[in-house]
């Protein structure tokens, strides 16, 4: 079982990335976004954790009323200068209020996580190859931050003391 | 000006080790070139021809005496020597070795001041006006606002990958200094219909090689809203910016295809979900941020001065150089300063750490300490009281920071060029050469007026040369460096890009080729009539027929193809 980040600690992942062609069997799983509006009914049905992977370039809308039944959503990053996903997980957490895990995906590098968990992601598989224990770091590299973001709705100017 | 409480201090301190941290690990081959390529960018280091260069973010053109005195010991210390004011207010460094760029940012960090963002595909160090506080043609002051977007977008959580670079100017006056429509977003501060001064807002603007005037998406946006706005655009074109082609993805590129109504809409339908937000400006914040450019104690007995007037009876090349290098002030009795980096022969926007130390002294004794950029890469003393101009001119011309050409034709805009940059196709500093050396005569340069000419070593269009009254564009043709004429382009109220006037020319041919052009005009104009409005009355025929011959139809045409 993998490794990946999640709430600032490395642990073992628990979730099962399905390619669309395989079999989805038991267990949390992650599907394609195009596997999970094709499957939707069935995949839910499973009463099991469900979680979906969606493109940097997914329109929420399509998920929305999916959203309080789906555990995890899984952005993909398919290079790491892509900064698509940075809006879509604001826009899960802060516009469609969802609660479950916010996974980066794919090319996902140490430092993008302190951008990353601002935007919303609570979890961060890196791309193999690169160190957990290093990547942690960058969670620690600022601690003070101007903007609104999904960790905190108030800007710096509403929190200068 | 701002000052940094200990939240801005420890940001930047924190930046500082972060960027230590990242370039060991580079050193390390912890990260690949790739990977660690956009991490130095948002911080300012590009790889050059022969070195890195360390570009230092001047935001918005405002530089205390003790970050000028700093700046010079960076280039004594890291560097040659010298450093380069470019076009966007910054500064450059041209030698700097990596290992050393984090003591670099450190030394920085000391005086207030920081690398952030001055690179990468990031919101980039906000633009204004040179003359904001100081103009007497402002509504208010922009600066402030500048503060404020500078805050909010600095090492923003959802805008740090965009698909490209992204500069924002703002602009408070009537006549814009500030090349606010070719900018990815231009503001520019108007009174509303209720009197209330908010921002129109512009889009889409920008140089490089496909070129566009910015449209403007909203008359007036309430001044509480600024952030939010901003926030919409920015997260539309995150989202919507095309990151399949580098010289497809600026957010003119995405403005033009959608059109601008459509871009705005969109906008509209994103702002409305966060308008009412925490973003939303309450009077406290912009008031506390409004009071660090409060105006100085201005004298009330300034204007009783009589030796400024006898200083400009009696003294003629003092009389000469007030009239380029010194623009008025609104209150009686001052007047603001032009610093020209431009003398005769060297690069345009160098300056040497003396003249950084000495500078910083001279703002110390008579502008309130403080130096401002300009984008046209000269510098600028505010607030001096005009018994002090005379005495300020002998310490400048001593200094060789007085040629007395601001806004000439010898007031030339270039880029670094291919001496320094990997990207460019040809050279900028040697034309600046050999125009300054064919047109060194101060009374043909007066008699020519208000006249800008901008430099670009290649279309990444650094020098703005789009925008020049004569544009003037290096480009490779089978190894040898061509250069590229335009006529009629402005960054003012009334923005223009030039028009190609023919074929492009050697380099040994391109004074002559000005001269022609310049000849035109002169024959031309009418009384008091600056070189582009002569160019906007005549059109391009008479100057493409003075360069080439009549009739350059066919040759002309067969080579401007090759260059489209």
């Amino acid at each position: 079982m993998s490794e990946i980040i999640k709430h600032r600690q490395i642990v073992a992942d628990e979730w099962r990335s399905v390619a669309d062609d395989e079999t989805v069997g038991t267990g949390p799983v992650i599907v394609s976004l195009a596997r999970f509006l094709a499957e939707r009914e069935a995949l839910l049905a499973r009463g099991e954790a469900l979680g979906v992977r969606v493109p940097p370039d997914v329109r929420l809308d399509a998920l929305a009323g999916d959203l309080p039944r789906l555990a995890l959503i899984a952005v993909e990053f398919p290079v790491f200068k892509d900064g698509r996903g940075f809006s879509v997980a604001r826009l899960l957490r802060e516009r469609y209020g969802f609660h479950g895990e916010i996974r980066a995906v794919g090319d996902v590098l140490r430092d993008q996580l302190f951008f990353m968990e601002r935007s919303g992601f609570d979890a961060f598989a890196v791309r193999p190859g690169k160190s957990l224990q290093d990547a942690l770091a960058a969670f620690d590299e600022f601690s003070v931050t101007y903007q609104a973001a999904a960790d905190d709705p108030r800007p710096l100017f509403r929190r200068r003391g | 000006m701002y000052q940094y409480d200990h939240y801005d201090q420890t940001l930047v301190d924190q930046r500082v080790a972060q960027f230590r941290g990242q370039v060991r690990r580079y050193l390390a081959g912890e990260l690949s070139d790739d990977e660690f390529r956009p991490l130095r960018l948002m911080n300012g280091l590009y790889l050059q021809t022969h070195a890195y260069m360390l570009r230092i973010a001047v935001p918005y053109g405002v530089l205390a005496s003790r970050q000028l005195r700093m700046l010079a010991h960076i280039a004594r210390t890291y560097d040659r020597g010298y450093g380069h004011f470019t076009t966007r207010q910054n500064i450059q460094f041209n030698w700097p070795e990596l290992e050393r760029v984090p003591d670099i940012l450190a030394d920085l960090a000391s005086v207030q001041m920081h690398a952030i963002q001055t690179s990468g595909n990031c919101i980039r160090n906000v633009t204004s006006d040179p003359l904001a506080g100081v103009a007497d043609d402002e509504l208010e002051d922009p600066r402030p606002w500048c503060e404020i977007i500078r805050q909010w977008s600095t090492l923003h959580p959802e805008f740090s990958f965009l698909p490209r670079k992204f500069k924002i100017a703002v602009s408070a006056s009537k006549q814009d200094r500030a090349a606010v429509q070719v900018h990815d977003i231009g503001l520019y501060l108007v009174r509303g219909a209720d009197g209330e001064v908010g921002f129109r807002v512009l889009v889409g603007g920008g140089l490089g090689r496909t070129p566009m005037i910015g449209q403007t998406i909203r008359e007036f946006l309430p001044k509480q809203h600024l952030l939010s706005y901003l926030e919409a655009i920015l997260r539309v074109y995150n989202q919507e910016g095309r990151r399949d082609n580098l010289y497809k993805s600026r957010i003119k590129i995405l403005v033009k295809a959608l059109g601008a109504a459509e871009f705005g809409r969109r906008v509209e339908v994103e702002w409305a979900q966060i308008r009412d937000s925490a973003l939303q400006l309450e009077p406290a914040e912009i008031e506390r941020i409004r009071a660090f450019f409060a105006a100085p104690a201005y004298a009330a007995d300034a204007a009783a001065d009589a030796s400024f007037d006898a200083h400009l009876a009696a003294d003629a090349a003092f009389a000469t150089w007030v009239r380029r290098n010194v623009a008025g002030h609104r209150v009686a009795g001052y007047r603001n300063v032009f610093v020209s980096l431009k003398p005769f022969g060297r690069p345009p926007g160098d300056i040497s750490a003396g003249q950084m130390e000495a500078l910083a002294d001279l703002a110390d004794r008579y502008a309130g300490g403080k130096v401002h950029s300009t984008f046209t890469q000269n510098l600028l003393l505010t607030d001096v009281r005009q018994a002090d101009v005379y005495p300020l001119w002998q310490a400048l011309a001593a200094l060789d920071l007085a040629t007395p050409t601001i806004g000439t034709l010898a007031d030339i805009i270039a880029c670094p060029g291919l001496d320094y940059c990997s990207l460019a196709n040809a050279e900028s500093i040697s034309v600046a050469k050999s125009l300054h050396a064919r047109f060194d005569e101060l009374d043909y340069l007066y008699d020519l007026g208000d006249l800008r000419l901008n430099i670009s070593g290649c279309m990444n269009s650094c020098a703005h040369q789009h925008v020049g009254a004569i544009g003037i564009l290096g480009v490779d043709k089978s190894g040898e460096q061509w250069y590229q004429i335009t006529l009629g382009g402005s960054s003012g109220n009334v923005a223009s890009l030039g028009d190609v006037i023919g074929p492009s020319v050697r380099h040994e041919d391109v004074a002559d080729t000005i001269a022609r052009v310049l000849e035109v005009y002169l024959e031309q104009r009418e009384p008091d009539e600056p070189f582009l409005d002569t160019y906007r009355r005549i059109g391009m025929a008479p100057f493409k027929a003075r360069v080439y011959g009549v009739p350059a139809k066919g040759r002309a045409g067969k080579e401007a193809a090759a260059h489209v």
